[in-house]
């Protein structure tokens, strides 16, 4: 091979390796950042794992809601009218979490079967019920639409 | 009868506007100059009458016309006048005609100035300009009429703007960022104008150039309204969430600012000149699927899309054949392009390549953190969310290679660069950048994050070849004041947008790392310390607003004692939508913000609340870097020869 198309040569290697490092890279960082949705019916069942963070979603049953008088320590229970899940959570709700409406908690499921939630999501507007728990709502074999405010 | 006459002028402006689309491409392909001719007049009328229907819907929103049902769903008669008047594109219809008539301006615009450019490449450019518009006007009229009446029982008063538009940065942020978005149909019609007259000379790239600047500035600024918009309108101080509605803005950013570098090449050097047809298409690609992530409901769910497809499928329609027709085009036309010119590795074109690389691998990073939800959900697996820390994480990692090449690409000469001279800058430089990004954090922040270090030094490091590029421009002149104002539009340009990217990184890197947010259960008198500042709630009282009733919080701020700001956080309530918000309270300075928001009252007094406090360092330097790298876009447009080329000089 002459100087040049060896150049050549090396220069495509190289070009690839750096598409396939990049590619392999990005994929395993997607893999580890992916955040998978769980209803209560879901967790009850063992399917949620324990060892990464996960989306729990459903209804917060009303009457559930327990705060801590002196800090922002808040606990509830997430419904999908079949199975519950409690949620523990530190900090601000959302502006429009309710009794009664639909929330996501984002956290971990520890051994006892309880999320600590790193964060709560409820949904953006009056008019928009967060899809996820329709869903969840809709596997529990419930009919969502009733829900829908 | 007034929206009548509004749809009327629409229908006129598409009727136009076909025309437009037909006829001059018929002149370009058939030789035949008079129908060549007409594309600049009707340009004019199809912008004309979508004025005309732009402003009757204002008018519509100004008087309260409740009889047409988009006022009806989104004003009121409580709303302030310049809520009204924002109120117009505050929805999708609305919206939507606002990006009609700015493709319009855009390209009424261009057969303005565009005076000495041949005549069939500017009939082929405005005729692909108003092929957009035939589409995008067939859909706002088939599936979004924004002039539908409710007849013949009008409603007394409409529904209200949603209270999260009510605010100055909503009335500034969509037309800005329409600006951006639409403005890239320009750079994309001249590369298909290009492709169909088999023009891709110099002259060419030097032509479709200025105007990618400015719609990139316009983006630039766009998205940094977006993002100040979001820091304190939601009311928790976040400032980028990447959102797939911000994704969808940041990817057309992305790919213009490689097509902004790549067009340096063709325009100085003739080369890259497929790659730049390519870039071009792609930014006003991203363009029309950020329009269609955000306007078809596809992000909602895929479901809720299938549901109510007739708006998706349409722009999901212009998309494709967007995308399709001008890479056929391309595929047919591209291989007729000569490529002449050598480079070696260490020359201005190789560093503008690495730069195009890097900036597409991270638009498809971001393209497929946006997508991949919406692969999930359309394949009824398990629903998934792709969380900020995968973007940032490959964003930080991409951008560390980006900002270290940048240092030295914005040094080098054409063609080849001599070694030798970049020896000296190494030398110094690295080590300065590297001790400063140690040195400065820990003298004036709250101890070590290797993250600040690592982007402290590549802020240095970006200096220190902005510093050395000016050294390089005085050093052999006698007068060095007058060489460089001698430098031109073009250096500076370059030179303050690339300062910019150093602002707005230390802005980043700072206010990520040193921020603190905590959240709190205050009674009046109640005070917490954070930081070197300190905290008194000192209550809450009941305020009427035009529209809507608050608990207006006073928190005052000492350090060291003496009292230096006021924060009034808000919670509003608003009556017609029958909805919270949460105002933020903001003390602004040049070197950090004090931050407070009311979460929620923790009795029935309304007067123990939960509030968040937050002291974010530095977060003004990002958006004022997004001023910095748009004003360099802008004075780079400024440069001589542009107006030379526009005179009929070469």
């Amino acid at each position: 091979m002459n100087p040049k198309r060896k150049q050549r040569l090396m220069l495509v290697l190289l070009g690839t390796c750096g598409v396939a490092v990049t590619v392999l890279l990005v994929l395993f960082a997607l893999g580890q950042n992916m955040n998978f949705f769980y209803s209560p019916s879901d967790i009850a069942r063992g399917e949620a794992p324990f060892d990464r963070q996960i989306r729990a979603g459903g209804m917060v049953r009303e009457g559930s809601v327990l705060r801590d008088p002196t800090s922002l320590r808040v606990s509830f229970v997430v419904t999908d009218f079949v199975e519950d899940v409690t949620v523990e959570y530190e900090g601000i709700l959302p502006d429009l979490f309710r009794e009664g409406d639909g929330v996501v908690a984002i956290g971990r499921l520890n051994g006892d079967g309880i999320v600590r939630a790193s964060e709560v999501l409820a949904r953006h507007d009056e008019t928009y019920m967060p899809v996820e728990i329709a869903d969840a709502l809709e596997r529990a074999g419930y009919d969502s639409s009733k829900y829908d405010y | 009868m007034l929206p009548e006459y509004g749809q009327f002028a629409l229908i006129l402006a598409l009727l136009l506007a076909f025309a437009c689309a037909s006829l001059p491409l018929y002149g370009v392909l058939a030789g035949h100059k008079g129908f060549q001719q007409s594309a600049k007049p009707l340009t004019w009328g199809m912008f004309f009458f979508l004025l005309v229907g732009f402003a009757i819907l204002v008018h519509a929103f100004m008087v309260d016309d409740f009889s047409v049902r988009l006022v009806a769903s989104h004003s009121s008669t409580l709303l302030p006048w310049y809520y009204k008047f924002s109120a117009t594109w505050g929805n999708h219809e609305g919206s939507m005609l606002l990006w009609i008539l700015m493709l319009a301006g855009w390209a009424a615009a261009v057969s303005h100035y565009a005076r000495s450019l041949s005549l069939d490449l500017k009939a082929a450019v405005l005729s692909v300009m108003a092929m957009i518009a035939v589409a995008f006007l067939l859909f706002l009229l088939m599936t979004s009429n924004p002039f539908d009446r409710i007849l013949p029982i009008q409603p007394p008063d409409g529904a209200d703007l949603n209270p999260l538009l009510q605010d100055i940065g909503l009335i500034l942020h969509p037309p800005t960022l329409y600006m951006g978005y639409v403005g890239f149909s320009v750079a994309f019609a001249f590369a298909i104008g290009a492709l169909i007259t088999g023009r891709f000379d110099a002259a060419w790239a030097r032509w479709a150039r200025p105007w990618t600047n400015v719609a990139w500035a316009f983006l630039t600024i766009g998205i940094a309204l977006g993002s100040w918009w979001a820091y304190y309108e939601l009311g928790w101080g976040g400032w980028w969430f990447w959102d797939p509605v911000e994704n969808a803005s940041f990817m057309p950013w992305l790919i213009g600012t490689a097509l902004i570098h790549s067009q340096a090449v063709t325009e100085k050097r003739n080369m890259f000149k497929s790659w730049t047809l390519l870039l071009a298409i792609m930014a006003f690609s991203f363009s029309l699927l950020g329009t269609f992530l955000v306007r078809s409901g596809v992000l909602t769910s895929v479901h809720a899309f299938a549901v109510d497809p007739e708006r998706g499928v349409f722009i999901l329609m212009i998309l494709l054949a967007t995308i399709g027709g001008s890479l056929l085009l391309y595929a047919m036309r591209a291989s007729q392009i000569r490529v002449a010119g050598e480079y070696q590795l260490l020359s201005r074109e190789s560093f503008l390549l690495f730069n195009n690389i890097l900036l597409v691998v991270i638009t498809f990073m971001v393209l497929l953190g946006t997508l991949f939800p919406l692969i999930f959900d359309a394949f009824g697996w398990r629903k998934i969310s792709v969380g900020p820390p995968y973007y940032n994480l490959m964003f930080n990692f991409f951008m560390v290679f980006l900002l270290s090449l940048l240092a030295v690409g914005q040094l080098l000469r054409w063609k080849k660069h001599d070694g030798a001279n970049l020896v000296s800058l190494l030398k110094v430089g690295i080590p300065v950048a590297v001790v400063a990004g140690l040195v400065l954090p820990l003298v004036f922040g709250d101890g070590f994050h290797w993250q600040v270090w690592l982007g402290l030094a590549l802020v240095f490091w970006l200096v220190a070849g902005l510093i050395r590029s000016i050294y390089e421009r005085v050093k052999n002149s006698s007068t060095p004041l007058k060489s460089l104002m001698r430098a031109g539009g073009g250096y500076w340009g370059m030179w303050l947008a690339h300062l910019g990217v150093a602002i707005t990184t230390v802005g980043v890197v700072l206010v990520s790392n040193y921020d603190i947010e905590r959240d709190f259960r205050m009674g009046p008198g109640d005070s917490v310390q954070m930081g070197r500042y300190e905290f008194q709630f000192l209550g809450v009282e009941p305020v009427d607003g035009p529209n809507y009733q608050s608990d207006f919080g006073y928190i005052q701020v000492f350090k060291n004692g003496t009292a230096i700001a006021m924060l009034n956080p808000e919670k509003r309530f608003y009556h017609v939508q029958r909805s919270g918000m949460t105002e933020a309270g903001i003390q602004s300075g040049f070197l950090r913000d004090l931050y407070a928001s009311l979460a929620e009252p923790m009795e029935e007094s309304r007067q123990v609340w939960a509030v968040r406090l937050q002291i974010k360092p530095f977060v003004r330097w990002i958006w004022l870097g997004a001023i910095f790298m748009s004003i360099g876009a802008v004075v780079a447009v400024l440069d001589k020869r542009y107006f030379k080329a526009a005179r009929g000089g070469q």
